[in-house]
């Protein structure tokens, strides 16, 4: 069976300015990323900021056009931005962004706002629209009565509740989460990862969770992939690259989780997250790598499965293609 | 550095030609100044004689083009009236106006900021209530409007000053007055919001939180943020030192730039309009450089590149 | 306990409304004291109140002591002296918390002036001997840079610096590594470990985050609604916590192993302050509920050493513990 979102090889590069009078760099946003979702599965894509999974996050939706690559949904390759079959497949494929305030329009009840998809893709007879908004509102827990207030009128899980009917009114086969629980405190973020993995199970969902948050990406992924300045540097089960990562960048990560009773010790990084318009040479992360050798400063590693257990990681060290440098660095 | 004030400064030159072309197209379509000035009973050859004296019989194009390359030499025509250079006309005329204007602007920014700055640090008290009250008062009412008013109590009530006239320096200053009030009324709001932003950031709560005493907060931390959005407004107001007096010189009589400009457009007078023009286009195209670069003078983040810091490794 | 700051019945309303209703809460010299809560539970007001940091249309009652000064009313200069000099503090988010028309070199130096009376070239040198203590890169050079040169978590470190300059005993550390990326904030987490092991000022941790908390501090408190809930000795909170809203939190955290199970979400959402419910705040989302907790609002249960609890059900299910442990 073939994936129900393929991409392959994206690359998205911007033209930034840098101040006033300089001159424009080329930025790679995504550089050469490819992944796929299943139906009824759910992709974890975890990195920092700038490392481009939101970008990612656009172009498989179709929202961006890459500049390499390609995406197919369905089977069927992406349409044109603004073309009448791209349009058509925004009811298939939906996205639910970090802020649910600045998602929503504040000048209009929820209700009308879940319905609108609805009326877009001319969903259902018209007279019924309504009740079918009010039944999205209600499969994420919100009441009848909620239905006719205003954005400002809701607390934030309930905002975030209400996106996500709107998300779900048009049952899309595919949706992307873009770090959909950041601004959410915790006891509601949960609220909200139960809501996901509910509805998923009642709609066969396919989700492209983007987050930050490991432990998040855990508890609602079926595989995770960890992106670093572009690149997905490893992927694979959540509790196999939770538990023993391969990648530096992946061991450093999943070692910053704060959790009580930690074993073991912190591997605190060195340096700032990286800047895409500054990109080192060979593998990407090799000038904050605890193990870097001349090789990962030379070679950019390209992602493929380890031997021994077939997990897909990037890094000349985790392949053993070379032996890690021996660091003083302490932790 | 040179790139930017090299866009800086073609765009200002496109702004004056812009005004220079404006003025020039809308003066000729507003009526004949050769009929204007040689009177509705002139003589049919007469006005054909002014119109071929000044070149006024030929396309308007051909017109447009004469005049540029004229001024492109630094001849920006001479009066239709008296045959005067229209550029000493404007330049006797420019003390008259400074002498009312530049006392205005100290006006404004002398009242205008530190009533903005007491009212935003006494937010919601008396003094910012009452600031805010003589503020709205202050830029709602027309200069005209003020400008009589003040008249009519201090020169036809009171008879302590001239209601018009240039004679000694006691004519000056109702109009100084009719126009710093306006001016400081509008410094005074924006300063008070600008100055609200800032107390509301977060680094000022860091300079409270690091023991740094209240008036040094203010003086140290605020203001230095404060007065880059109100550099914009101070500018403006330099710009419109020539040309910001027209109404006030009309009121008063005063023989400044303002007046002139408005008997001159009255006599379509194209010669001494446009250079008016073209005098206030330049002002306020300085202003606005100016303004720029104190800009960058007063916020680093504006000034050239970022440097990040690069990685530590 | 001789304890270096003492909060005795810390209350806050802003118009009217009450933020925060009553803190009791001592910080011991040197120890590492962590403020749970989520938003709005008043954990940042709690501090920016004793630091008479608040604007003006706060009202503030209570006690805030300092070995023995009050703090809440007291002299501008006496505060300006202590805010800084005694309590130093940083903040959520280190690009707008520095002034950004200022060096960050000469923000640091303005701190030394103050509280150590250094000038000139003596101030710099200490800057720099602060930048370099800090772990900031080629710190004689960047005492010249500005703050947007810098990034979120160099920003951060300029911000402990200047907290670092007045020698403090307690630096309060308001979501210091919130705005930060995940490799960053284990970078700050261990800077700030390492300060306090260096220099042993006490530390106040305020965080949404348990996990944060539970990594770099000896005692926690949990905050709902403008109170302090539960507070226990780190290991304690996580053995053995009492209140519901405690176990909420834990039982929302996803956990890092083990099976995958549905996520024990608290329901609803926390009161807003207008229509703060009369007897326990969380009693609405509280799973073990009885009529009694409608009733009044429950005083602190000691159920062991240095852990209390403000629940009805508190010390039944504390000894219930207990016996099972046993």
């Amino acid at each position: 069976m073939t994936p129900m979102l393929e991409a392959k090889g994206l690359v998205r590069r911007y033209a930034m300015r840098r101040g006033l009078m300089g001159r424009s760099v080329e930025v790679r946003a995504v550089d050469g990323v490819s992944l796929s979702v299943e139906r009824g599965r759910t992709l974890g894509l975890v990195g920092e900021s700038g490392c481009g999974k939101s970008t990612t996050g656009r172009l498989v939706l179709g929202l961006e056009a890459p500049d390499a690559g390609s995406v197919s949904f369905q089977d069927k390759p992406m349409p044109a931005p603004g073309t009448a079959p791209w349009r058509a497949l925004r009811s298939r494929m939906q996205m639910v962004f970090q802020d649910p305030l600045g998602a929503l329009d504040r000048r209009l009840p929820i209700l009308a706002q879940v319905q609108e998809p609805l009326d877009i893709h001319g969903i259902g007879e018209a007279k019924d629209r309504p009740a079918r908004a009010i039944e999205a509102l209600r499969a994420v827990g919100l009441r009848p009565d909620q239905a006719a207030r205003y954005p400002h009128e809701l607390s934030g899980g309930q905002r975030q509740r209400a996106v996500l009917a709107r998300a779900l009114a048009t049952e899309p086969a595919l949706l992307v989460c873009d770090e959909p629980i950041s601004a959410l405190d915790v006891s509601i973020q949960a609220q909200v990862m139960n809501l996901l993995v509910d509805q998923q199970e009642r709609l066969g969902l396919g989700i492209l969770f983007i987050s930050h948050d490991l432990r998040a990406v855990r508890q609602v992924s079926h595989r995770v992939a960890v992106m670093y300045l572009g690149t997905i540097v490893e992927e694979g089960e959540p509790d196999a690259v939770l538990h023993d990562p391969a990648h530096p960048y992946a061991q450093a990560l999943v070692s910053a989780i704060p959790h009580p009773g930690r074993s073991g010790q912190r591997i605190v990084l060195q340096g700032d997250p990286p800047n895409p318009a500054d990109r080192p040479t060979g593998c990407a992360f090799h000038p904050r790598c605890p193990v870097a050798t001349a090789l990962c400063a030379r070679e950019a590693p390209v992602l493929k499965p380890r031997r021994g257990d077939g997990r897909l990681v990037a890094c000349h060290v985790a392949q053993g293609d070379v032996a890690p440098a021996v660091t003083q660095r302490a932790a | 550095m040179i790139r930017f004030l090299g866009s800086r400064l073609l765009r200002a030159a496109v702004t004056i030609v812009m005004v220079v072309t404006f003025a020039f197209v809308v003066l000729r379509l507003s009526g004949d100044p050769a009929q204007i000035i040689m009177g509705a009973d002139a003589p049919p050859e007469a006005v054909e004689a002014f119109r071929a004296a000044w070149g006024l019989d030929q396309p308007v194009w051909i017109q447009y083009f004469h005049y540029f390359g004229a001024i492109l030499q630094g001849d920006l025509g001479r009066s239709m009236r008296d045959g005067r250079d229209a550029i000493v006309l404007v330049a006797e005329r420019i003390p008259a106006t400074l002498a009312l204007t530049l006392p205005a602007l100290a006006i404004k920014v002398g009242l205008g900021i530190p009533a903005g700055i007491t009212a935003a640090l006494h937010r919601n008290s008396f003094i910012d209530r009452a600031v805010m009250m003589l503020a709205v008062a202050g830029f709602t009412v027309p200069s005209f409007v003020l400008g009589l008013l003040l008249v009519l109590v201090f020169a036809v009530q009171l008879g302590w000053l001239p209601s018009g006239g240039q004679d000694s320096w006691r004519h000056a200053i109702l109009p100084i007055i009719t126009l710093g009030i306006g001016g400081a009324a509008v410094l005074a709001r924006f300063t008070r919001s600008a100055m609200l932003e800032v107390l509301g950031q977060p680094y000022i709560r860091t300079a409270s939180a690091k023991g740094v005493p209240w008036r040094a907060v203010v003086w140290g931390h605020a203001l230095p943020n404060a007065a880059i959005p109100t550099v914009t407004i101070v500018g403006f107001m330099v710009g419109s030192l020539i040309a910001g007096a027209v109404v006030v010189e009309s009121v008063f009589s005063w023989p400044g730039v303002g007046r002139l400009l408005v008997v001159a457009v009255a006599n379509r007078d194209l010669a001494v309009v446009q250079c008016v023009l073209l005098l206030v286009a330049m002002t306020m195209v300085t202003s606005n450089l100016i303004v720029d670069l104190l800009y960058g003078l007063l916020d680093p983040r504006l000034r050239n590149q970022p440097r990040r810091a690069a990685g530590m490794a | 306990m001789n304890a270096l700051v003492s909060l005795r019945n810390l209350r806050v309303s802003f118009d009217g409304q009450a933020a925060l209703r009553g803190i009791d809460l001592d910080v011991a010299p040197g120890e590492a004291v962590g403020l749970v809560g989520e938003s709005g539970c008043g954990k940042s007001v709690t501090w920016l109140a004793a630091l008479g940091l608040l604007p003006a249309k706060a009202r503030v009652t209570g006690s805030a002591t300092l070995q023995g000064q009050e703090l809440l009313g007291a002299a501008p200069a006496v505060l300006d002296r202590v805010r800084g000099g005694r309590i130093a503090m940083i903040f959520q988010d280190p690009a707008s918390s520095l002034n950004p028309v200022i060096r960050i070199g000469r923000q640091v130096e303005e701190a030394l002036r103050l509280h150590r009376g250094m000038q000139g070239a003596a101030a710099r040198a200490e800057a720099k001997r602060l930048f370099d203590q800090v772990g900031i890169p080629d710190a004689a050079r960047r005492l010249d840079a500005w703050p947007h040169e810098l990034s979120g978590g160099q920003n951060q470190r300029v911000m402990i610096a200047i907290a670092l300059a007045g020698r403090p005993e307690l630096l309060v550390a308001d979501e210091p590594t919130t705005a930060l990326d995940v490799t960053i904030q284990a970078q700050i987490l261990t800077l700030l470990q390492d300060l306090r092991r260096e220099t042993g000022m006490a530390l106040v941790l305020i965080s949404h985050d348990l996990g944060v908390v539970a990594d770099s501090c000896d005692r926690v408190c949990v905050m709902y609604a403008g109170r302090i809930v539960e507070q226990a000795p780190v290991a304690r909170l996580f053995e053995a916590p009492t209140h519901p809203y405690t176990n909420g939190l834990l039982g929302a955290l996803p956990p890092l192993d083990g099976p995958r199970r549905r996520l024990a979400a608290i329901p609803g959402s926390v009161p807003e302050p207008w229509a703060m419910p009369k007897g326990c705040a969380f009693a609405p989302r509280c799973a073990e509920r009885s009529p009694a907790c409608d009733i009044a609002v429950p005083g602190a249960v000691p159920l062991a050493p240095g852990h209390q609890a403000a629940c009805i059900r508190a010390t039944a299910m504390g000894l219930l513990k207990e016996t099972v442990a046993a």
